[in-house]
């Protein structure tokens, strides 16, 4: 009995040893998405320029869609943008939604940098980032034909990233009917 | 030139922790009286060298020596000359010097004054020592080296965060890793224990005094970071179960333990193998601390510099020198012997159940700190535990612990009668009571578990000066005499339970009663606050050493008034920073920060801090107490083992178990 | 990068430079305020990460903080407010975690190693004072205080 009281101490210590371990391969920064195989919340945007239209969840439907959460004040946008326009060249549908600013400064920004999506809506007040659980940006969904949210990426969508996990993801759903 | 230095002195000391490590335990196993004496050199020589880098970065940084990259990054021209030194520890590559500085001085000091030991056991201590080490300089040679040089060299350095240019990163840093570090001195005694398969009355004896020098800097260690975040980060807490700062609360409840149980072995020789587990587990927590710190595993508002990959390294010495202690611990402490009997109802009693509520206590921060790791592995779930858990789990926890400290004290050794028990203390049990009652009238029913805090503050306090009390009432024929025989730890004892009285008084203030309030002020303007009126007289703008200043100056009048406050928004080269204004008093504090600016005023934040002072003044006060005992001539080092043991029953006890 | 924003936005909340509530969020109805107050003292910063919305500067902890006040404005109940902002950051905005399946162990794991000890102790105490329970005479005492000294002076 004495004998087995006394490994306790050793056998919890291997337990939280693992458990730090494995801990320590996580980012405690990347949130999970409470959204994943539920219909993206309802949202109606005014567009970031006047002439144009806006974005509406029920613009996403049909066909599988990127929903890309940007803005000009957030620094790892830039880095993702490049990978963002080769995607619109290659013809992959994205739309987006510029997160807590003005119009005018979301516009300037596509103006300047080129402009990836098929329709961007402005969210000023942020609530419909909220509604999505965006916590920063760039944030980017994945939402399938019938307006389903499958897929979250948290920070900028580097090529790797692309190719690895959300091009093969877009190709199922493609295929689903 | 200093830098050459500095690294060459590291490796040299890395060098010397082999020699230390590998002579004195292969002398004390062969019995060779030479090995351990080198083992000794080894020690004395390697903390000469450590503290010799140490000097050099040191110097580096006060004569901003900018080709040290590290010199180049935290500290700049502009910043005053304190701060130049302190930053000096206010990196991660610094701060892990500072490190093992400090456990080169504690394996110096062991070797220094550990003469009297018996030398198989002080060539074992130093030899575990010298392991632990050989793991931190090797991690700070391979992983974190603090004298890399940088070219070319910059004109001018990059300023330390402005939230460390204060007095509290001189001295916080540097107690709590006293604390920290000086538990691998009692880690160091267990192990070497379990090495020679002994633990006796003088093991225990010759324990306690290295358990108290590193608790007592623990404590006043942690008491002032709280000071420290109360007033630089701006808005008026003291306690955030942050991660960062449970990783100092965990080895310091263990730590407490750990005191009192060596107490028992030292005294009746009881709870053996438990006090051994103790000091594994308590340096243990240190080292969990410092690796919870250093990897990022968890977030904390306190934004170390982290890096997985030196996470991984931390581990990799937890993993061998706490897998190894308990692995010994498993093998050889079964045959440990099992010392004294003593009946539940005695001092001996009264510590193990302390030991038991401390340690549940420590495992209620433990499991609240790192549990959404473990989560999040186990399900995959991400959770949050944040105040509102230890509020509920902590705090309740606490208050059976607080309610026994009085009664420990006053139980005799081996066996005790209840009766007698409670007649002790029917004093420290009358005074309470009027407190709560006192309380109940003064704030009324609705807040009467505010008022049994306050019962219970007076509870402790006056059972601490009880234990004094009663012995001197025991020789008040003779008071004067039996005031100056007194031995130095009973008032240690008394000082340290009584400050645990004020911290809960502070706690307890600030948790009842504490109020807030945010508006937007323009110059000449007046508000009301919690019976104070304050008036924003103007708002000038003003130049610092490094900095430039906004002040924003208040006159106050009412409760505690009339007095004046300034409460600055510094504005530095990288950042800003808020310099509350805070008036003090007994009675409780006025915080006032002057936040943006907002339609030609600014917003001001107010808070009522009742009773908060009590807090640090409890924390520095049990500090104290602990520092006392330590000056307790038998618990001198090197004096202790030449000195008789202590009588079981000394000769007036009987109505005066004192200490 | 992503990770250098949080701990740029965490420096940023940690300067204290535009600390929590402002005066222009407060509900006019006192009583209301105070709900909310001590709500979102339970409710996580997602940016900063380790402190209350109501402790942050953060913007996004602005708008929790906006969105709060206006649930409860309109009549929400504490548990609907929260549930609302549970729906979309998940359990992750609890710094009280809720008690289900996954909790338990972190809400009950104190009681248990209390209970736990508090028997191994009993079990202990039951050993050490066997003979310690029955009065002494003063000759074992004195052998007792005996065998104590030697032991403790080698």
């Amino acid at each position: 009995m004495r004998r087995l009281l006394a490994l306790l101490p050793v056998a919890a210590f291997v337990i939280v040893l693992v458990g730090f371990m494995v801990g320590l391969r996580r980012d405690p920064s990347i949130l999970p998405s409470m959204l994943i195989g539920k219909p993206l919340p309802a949202f109606t945007l005014a567009p970031l320029r006047a002439n144009e239209a806006g974005l509406a969840s029920v613009d996403l439907a049909g066909q599988p869609v990127l929903l890309n959460v940007f803005a000009s004040w957030c620094g790892p946008c830039k880095e993702e943008h490049p990978t963002l326009l080769r995607l619109k060249a290659e013809g992959v549908p994205i739309v987006g939604l510029d997160w807590k600013e003005d119009a005018a400064d979301g516009a300037r920004w596509l103006d300047a940098n080129g402009d990836p999506y098929l329709r961007a809506g402005n969210d000023r007040t942020g609530r419909a980032g909220i509604d999505l659980g965006v916590s920063g940006v760039p944030e980017t969904f994945v939402v399938d034909r019938r307006g389903r949210v499958r897929y979250r990426q948290v920070g900028a969508i580097t090529p790797q990233i692309w190719a690895e996990t959300i091009e093969p993801l877009m190709a199922r759903l493609k295929a689903e009917s | 030139m200093a830098a050459e230095v500095g690294q060459f002195a590291l490796i040299l000391a890395f060098v010397l922790a082999i020699v230390q490590a590998a002579a004195p335990l292969w002398g004390a196993a062969r019995g060779e009286p030479v090995l351990m004496a080198l083992g000794r050199a080894a020690a004395t020589l390697q903390a000469g060298f450590v503290i010799l880098a140490f000097g050099c970065l040191a110097a580096s940084y006060v004569a901003c020596d900018f080709s040290v990259a590290l010199v180049a990054q935290h500290s700049n021209t502009q910043q005053p000359l304190a701060y130049r030194f302190a930053a000096t520890w206010g990196s991660h590559e610094g701060s892990m010097l500072l490190w093992v500085l400090i456990l080169a001085i504690y394996g110096g000091a062991v070797a220094r004054f550990g003469g009297t030991l018996r030398e198989t056991l002080q060539a074992r201590v130093l030899g575990v020592q010298g392991l632990i080490g050989v793991a931190f300089l090797g991690f700070l040679i391979f992983t974190s080296n603090p004298f890399l040089r940088l070219s070319p060299v910059p004109l001018e350095g990059t300023e330390l965060n402005p939230l460390l240019q204060d007095p509290g990163l001189v001295s916080h840093p540097p107690l709590l890793y006293l604390g920290y570090v000086g538990f691998s001195v009692a880690f160091a005694f267990a192990v070497a224990a379990l090495i020679e398969g002994r633990v006796d009355a003088a093991w225990a004896r010759w324990v306690r005094p290295w358990v108290l020098a590193a608790w007592v800097p623990l404590t006043a260690g942690i008491t002032l970071g709280s000071l420290w975040a109360y007033y630089e980060l701006g808005w008026g807490g003291w306690w955030f179960w942050d991660p960062v700062e449970n990783a100092s609360l965990m080895p310091w409840l263990l730590g407490t333990a750990l005191l009192h149980s060596s107490l028992v072995l030292e005294r009746r020789g009881a709870l053996v193998s438990w006090t051994i587990l103790l000091a594994i587990l308590t340096f243990s927590l240190s080292l969990v601390g410092t690796f919870l710190v250093r990897s990022g595993i968890l977030t904390s508002v306190h934004s170390f510099a982290v890096d997985p990959q030196r996470g991984i390294y931390i581990l990799g010495i937890i993993a061998v020198t706490t897998g190894a202690a308990l692995g010994l611990y498993a093998w050889r402490a079964p045959s440990l012997r099992t010392g004294a009997l003593f009946s539940p109802l005695s001092r001996e009693g009264g510590i193990t159940l302390n030991n038991l509520f401390l340690v549940t206590l420590t495992a209620t921060v433990f499991l609240g700190t790192f549990s959404p790791v473990f989560i999040e592995i186990l399900k995959g779930d991400k959770i949050s535990v944040g105040p509102p858990y230890y509020a509920r789990t902590f705090a309740p926890l606490a208050v059976p612990l607080l309610v026994l400290v009085v009664f420990g004290p006053m139980l005799n050794w081996k066996r005790d009668a209840a009766a007698a028990v409670f007649r002790r203390v029917r004093i420290p049990a009358a005074i309470a009571g009027g407190v709560l009652l006192t309380g109940l009238v003064t704030v009324g029913w609705r807040n009467s578990v505010a008022a049994a805090g306050l019962g219970l503050a007076g509870w402790l306090v006056a059972g601490a000066l009880a234990i004094p009390g009663r012995r001197w009432w025991a020789g008040r024929a003779e008071l004067r005499r039996s005031i100056r025989t007194t031995p130095t730890a009973v008032f240690g004892l008394a000082l340290a339970h009584a400050g645990l009285g004020l911290l809960t008084l502070g706690i307890v203030g600030v948790s009842a009663w504490h109020s807030d309030k945010v508006l937007t002020m323009h110059p000449g303007e007046s508000t009301a606050f919690a019976g104070r009126t304050l008036t924003l007289q103007s708002i000038v703008l003003a130049d610092g050493p490094n900095y430039q200043a906004r002040q924003a100056h208040f006159d106050i009048t009412g409760r505690g008034g009339p007095y004046s406050l300034v409460a600055e928004r510094r504005a530095y080269a990288s950042s800003q920073t808020t310099e509350a204004a805070i008036h003090v008093s007994p009675l409780g504090n006025l915080y006032v920060s002057g936040g943006d600016e907002a339609d030609g005023g600014i917003v001001v934040r107010l808070w009522d801090h009742p009773l908060i002072v009590w807090i640090w003044i409890g924390g520095f006060t049990m500090a104290l107490g602990g520092l006392v005992s330590l000056c307790d001539r038998r618990l001198r080092l090197g004096v202790a083992a030449r000195a008789p043991a202590p009588r079981l029953a000394p000769a007036p006890a009987a109505q005066a178990p004192a200490e | 990068m992503r990770r250098f924003l949080l701990i740029a936005a965490t420096a940023l909340a940690l300067s204290g430079s535009a600390r929590a509530v402002t005066p222009d969020e407060q509900l006019p109805d006192p009583k209301l305020e105070a709900r909310a107050r001590a709500l979102s003292q339970e409710l996580r910063c997602l940016v900063c990460q380790n402190q209350s919305i109501d402790d942050s500067a953060a913007p996004l902890a602005h708008d929790l903080r906006v969105i709060l006040r206006e649930r409860i404005a309109a009549g929400d109940t504490d548990k609907q407010a929260v549930d609302y902002l549970v729906r979309r950051y998940g359990d992750f905005v609890l710094l009280r975690p809720p008690f289900q399946a996954d909790t338990w162990a972190l809400w009950l794991g104190p009681v248990a190693v209390l209970l736990l000890g508090g028997a191994g102790v009993a079990l202990y105490m039951r050993g050490r004072s066997r003979t310690a329970e029955s009065p002494l005479t003063a000759a074992d005492e004195a052998a007792a205080a005996q065998l104590m000294m030697r032991d403790e002076g080698d």
